[in-house]
């Protein structure tokens, strides 16, 4: 008998011989160091694990993780996670890339895996800026964004990744920041229970390019009135004394109200299974990270793993006419003799 | 008989003499796109086939999914070459040209031998379709088929007839007339007609009505051509000598599926496919698709540069991973290749090449994208290549790129264009049990000590004789490592800046894809081997043409040999010396000169190109005059 139980594991054995090069004080460091912490606590083993990146700087994280690790090109990571996930069922299979990598050179693939509900997690650091091209505006970038390449101002509108996420299908869509360790590991956790294509947005802090991007909502002395904490089957509520809340209107659109004004009864209750677009309603609520934004998850949602169907056409094929035949195969077309 | 003769019924069989007997027959049937034209040339081959001919076909048609009826645009054509003896090209011109209507007469025509035969179908010889296909005035009546045997058969009609005790619509029984054609051929031709009538029994057999009216359409024309005083005899071309064994028909695309699913059986890998359909490659994407008992996992992905990720994303989780295009989409996948040249990982890339630039001619073969193979990707990038030569051979050249891709660990790129890929070819089917066993195994252990003693992986030490690197897939304890295009430190597989390592991976890579050429065949080379006065060297779907063409030019008493490329990168050890063993060396090619380009460079030997750029193959007959002149040159 093969032992089956998982080593025992701390930080450190997830840890790799690699020097970490990230811009010091990078956003970055405090997202390996939430998910170098998970990994002992999820009971997985560590070559088991994969994290399959495109280019940019969160691309560099396989590198640091003890673990099999594939640095892609840009954009690709989603395609070549699938390729490796239809293949090994059997993996761990985490994608990390940041917002130009995800929403721009790769949006095609991010979303086809999101609808395909292939069984990866995706791991999206936004910082709305791109970094290792050294400080162009990204897709995530607000309208004026004075960069190297928009002297003038950016005149490109940006994408809200949740919205996008939902739009695409995604069954589990999140939003955590790199300024909240327990909250981004608790939200990475719930990502690895998901069964099929899990969505997380970061908001990470690029201080050399664009510092202080979400510092209004997650600098400690904003959270509790700037970031509205989403819990399934709580009422949707934030501020110091949980004072504020998000209503839905009799007019179909949702509120931010004081909750002693409109009474507790009519503050929403979250719930991450409604299928009904609640969850993309409140991805609309906040416009770029200056008003109050939404944090945790927005939907988790059980459908088809895409794996999982896969394997169970091949199975039934098998079972249907048995192992392949090779030269069944090559003899299944009309066939002649010559003597 | 008159050729001018009208098809009209007689009441009782009129004496027939025996069949004339003819060595082959070249036929093309040509129609209006809706009308079939593929289905019919691809059952007279069938049973051809069945018979024992040797056969080759060319299948034309337009690109667009249905360009109106009766234009000149919109003509689908089927040319099948059948013969008693070993041919090995669909014919220069044809004998016998089927049109069903005046469009397909006008394009065709030019296309027919001097004094060949004409069957049309009369009733679509109309104002309106004569007026669609440019003509002012009926060929048919204005003398402008004198010198060709024209045979005018009301087929449209005769259907109509056939079908009506069947209560089809006349409209519906329309759609029979090519099983008309078919069946009309069947008897000139002596083809059996079980194979057909099974057939349509298979294919339409749930809808008895278009089932019955096909069969009906069949039997009414081959019944014309018994009883109809129109043919004195029918002909016969007899089975062609063939080896003894079990043959089936196959075309180019089949056949690479079918290569695929052989190779991850010999390999004991699963087959992973990811593509995105485009012309002329979607074809191996569906045949593979049904082979889910296989083991065989296909995914249509949102593009090509996806379909290659995933394949990449397969391969590094140990699977065959495999992606098939067409030139367009190599040029997307371009990066990807780099990619895993990089991580030195398994690949196949299959292209079915087309005409180019750009969309180019969809639907049309070209052989323009050896130097895309070769050079299409950044950097110093060695990608070695096998080019498939007849619809049989993508079967064996899939089998060898996947042994040398799993050997060397290194992407492998297969060339085949649109001309292999749905041309058909009879095909003695291989002992499964002599092809080639190209299992792998993955690395399971450490595999150097490192400065602390500790055993580690490296993922980048290499095999001394291959210089291939060895593959650890994940769930592999032990032997985790981080692999990704940023150049590698050669043996830790590390990041690395390092100027002089990365001329030593340069070097690396390069001489891995090189040392190839010690593990291929030496050219083999046919013909007058030892004193021949001009070499004719060619690679891909050429082959056919050519060697028909040294046959023809041999048979005059001159001198020549012939060898065909398999290999392209890396060239074969002894190329040079072969090239330089003969006065003069005659490369014919479906582009402006690729090879003989490379030829040129490697061997400085004056390499002779001859082009086609049209988007159909070369005949024999072009080659013949080509080589005689430069022989004579």
């Amino acid at each position: 008998m093969t032992d089956t139980s998982v080593p025992t594991t701390t930080r450190k054995d997830w840890a790799s011989d690699q020097e970490v090069r990230w811009c010091p004080g990078c956003g970055d460091y405090s997202i390996l160091a939430a998910v170098q912490l998970l990994m002992p606590e999820l009971g997985v083993r560590r070559e088991n694990t994969v994290f399959v990146s495109g280019i940019g700087c969160a691309a560099r994280f396989p590198y640091y993780m003890n673990t099999y690790g594939l640095h892609g090109i840009h954009g690709r990571a989603p395609a070549i996670a699938t390729g490796l996930a239809m293949a090994r069922p059997d993996l761990d299979v985490w994608v990390v890339g940041g917002d130009g990598d995800m929403l721009s050179i790769g949006g095609n693939h991010l979303i086809h895996a999101l609808r395909r509900n292939v069984n990866i997690k995706i791991l999206m650091f936004n910082n709305q800026i791109y970094g290792l091209t050294k400080g162009q505006y990204s897709p995530t970038s607000e309208v004026g964004k004075v960069t190297k390449s928009t002297p003038f101002g950016s005149l490109d509108t940006p994408f809200n990744p949740i919205s996008v996420a939902l739009g695409a299908e995604a069954t589990f869509v999140a939003r955590t920041h790199d300024m909240d360790r327990q909250h981004m590991m608790e939200t990475f956790r719930r990502a690895h229970e998901h069964k099929g294509a899990a969505f997380i947005e970061i908001y990470q802090n690029c201080n050399v390019f664009n510092d202080g991007a979400f510092e209004s909502i997650t600098a400690k002395s904003n959270r509790d009135d700037m970031l509205i904490p989403l819990e399934h089957g709580q009422p949707i509520r934030f501020g110091k004394e949980r004072e504020k809340g998000v209503m839905l209107g009799t007019d179909g659109r949702l509120h931010l109200v004081e909750v002693a004004e409109v009474g507790e009864d009519r503050i929403l209750v979250h719930d991450e299974k409604n299928d009904r677009g609640l969850g993309f309603m409140l991805s609309r609520l906040s416009h770029g990270p200056h008003e109050p934004t939404p944090i945790g998850v927005f939907r988790a949602v059980e459908h088809p793993e895409y794996v999982e169907e896969t394997d169970r056409q091949l199975l039934a094929a098998q079972s249907q006419k048995g192992p392949g035949d090779l030269r069944a195969l090559l003899h299944s077309g009309a066939t002649w003799t010559v003597e | 008989m008159s050729p001018r003769n009208k098809g009209v019924l007689v009441s009782d069989t009129a004496e027939r003499t025996a069949p004339e007997e003819l060595d082959r027959v070249i036929i093309r049937f040509a129609g209006d796109s809706g009308d079939g034209m593929q289905l019919t040339g691809d059952r007279f081959t069938s049973a051809s086939a069945l018979l024992g001919n040797d056969l080759a076909t060319l299948p034309e048609f337009p690109a667009e999914i249905r360009a109106p009826a009766g234009t000149l645009a919109g003509v689908s054509a089927f040319q099948v070459h059948i013969s008693d003896h070993d041919i090995t090209t669909p014919g220069d011109a044809p004998n016998v040209l089927v049109a069903m209507n005046p469009a397909a007469l006008r394009n065709e025509l030019p296309k027919l031998e001097p004094g060949g035969t004409i069957i049309v179908n009369v009733d679509t010889f109309d104002e309106r379709n004569l007026a669609k296909a440019g003509y002012d005035s009926n060929p048919l009546v204005d003398g402008s088929l004198k010198g060709y045997t024209v045979y005018e058969v009301p087929m449209t009609s005769l259907t109509k007839q056939a079908c009506e005790p069947l209560g089809v619509k006349p409209r519906d029984a329309d759609r029979s007339k090519n099983f008309f054609a078919l069946g009309l051929l069947s008897w000139m031709y002596t083809r059996p007609e079980r194979p057909t009538l099974d057939w349509i029994e298979a294919k339409f057999g749930k809808n008895e009505l278009v089932r019955d009216a096909n069969v009906a359409a069949f039997k009414a024309g081959h019944a014309f051509g018994e009883t109809a005083e129109l043919f004195d005899h029918p002909y016969e071309v007899r089975p062609a000598p063939q080896k003894p064994g079990i043959y089936t028909n196959i075309n180019g695309n089949t056949a690479m599926a079918w290569g695929l699913v052989a190779a991850s059986q010999l390999a004991k890998l699963p087959l992973f496919l990811g593509s995105y359909p485009i012309t002329p490659a979607s074809d191996i994407l569906h045949e593979l698709s049904k082979h889910k008992n296989f083991g065989v996992r296909t995914l249509q992905a949102e593009d090509e540069i996806a379909g290659i990720g995933a394949a990449l994303g397969a391969a590094y989780g140990g699977h065959l991973g495999c992606t098939t295009t067409s030139g367009p989409g190599v040029a997307l996948k371009a990066e990807t290749i780099g990619l895993a040249i990089s991580l030195e990982l398994p690949l196949l890339i299959i292209d079915i090449q087309r005409g180019g630039p750009s969309t180019g001619l969809p639907t049309k073969t070209e052989q323009a994208d050896l130097l895309l193979a070769m050079y299409g990707h950044h950097g110093e990038s060695p990608l070695p290549i096998v080019a498939a030569y007849s619809p049989s051979h993508c079967f064996f050249a899939a089998i060898e790129a996947a042994r040398i891709a799993l050997k060397y660990r290194t992407p492998v790129m297969v060339l085949s264009d649109g001309y292999l890929a749905n041309g058909a070819e009879p095909w003695l089917l291989p002992d499964v049990s002599t092809l080639p066993d190209i299992s792998v195994e993955f690395a399971t252990t450490p595999n150097h000590v490192d400065d602390d003693g500790k055993e580690v992986f490296w993922p980048y030490l290499r095999d001394p004789e291959t210089l291939a690197r060895p593959w650890a897939v994940p769930g592999t304890p032990g032997l985790m490592h981080r692999i990704g295009g940023i150049e590698k430190a050669d043996g830790s597989g590390n990041i690395s800046y390092d100027p002089d390592n990365h001329e030593r991976m340069v070097r690396l890579r390069a001489a891995k894809v090189a040392g190839i050429a010690k593990d291929i065949p030496p050219v083999e080379v046919t013909g007058d081997v030892a004193d021949a006065d001009l070499l004719v060297v060619g690679w891909g779907s050429t082959w056919g043409a050519i060697s028909g063409a040294v046959d023809r030019v041999r048979a005059r008493g001159r001198r020549i040999a012939q060898a065909h490329l398999v290999h392209l990168n890396p060239f074969p050890s002894d190329l040079g010396d072969v090239l330089r063993r003969y006065p003069k060396v005659l490369c014919p090619e479906m582009n402006l000169g690729q090879l003989s380009k490379l030829l040129r460079a490697e061997y400085l030997v004056d390499v002779r190109s001859v082009s086609k750029v049209k988007g159909v193959p070369f005949t024999a007959g072009e080659l013949e005059t080509a080589i005689l002149e430069t022989l004579d040159d």
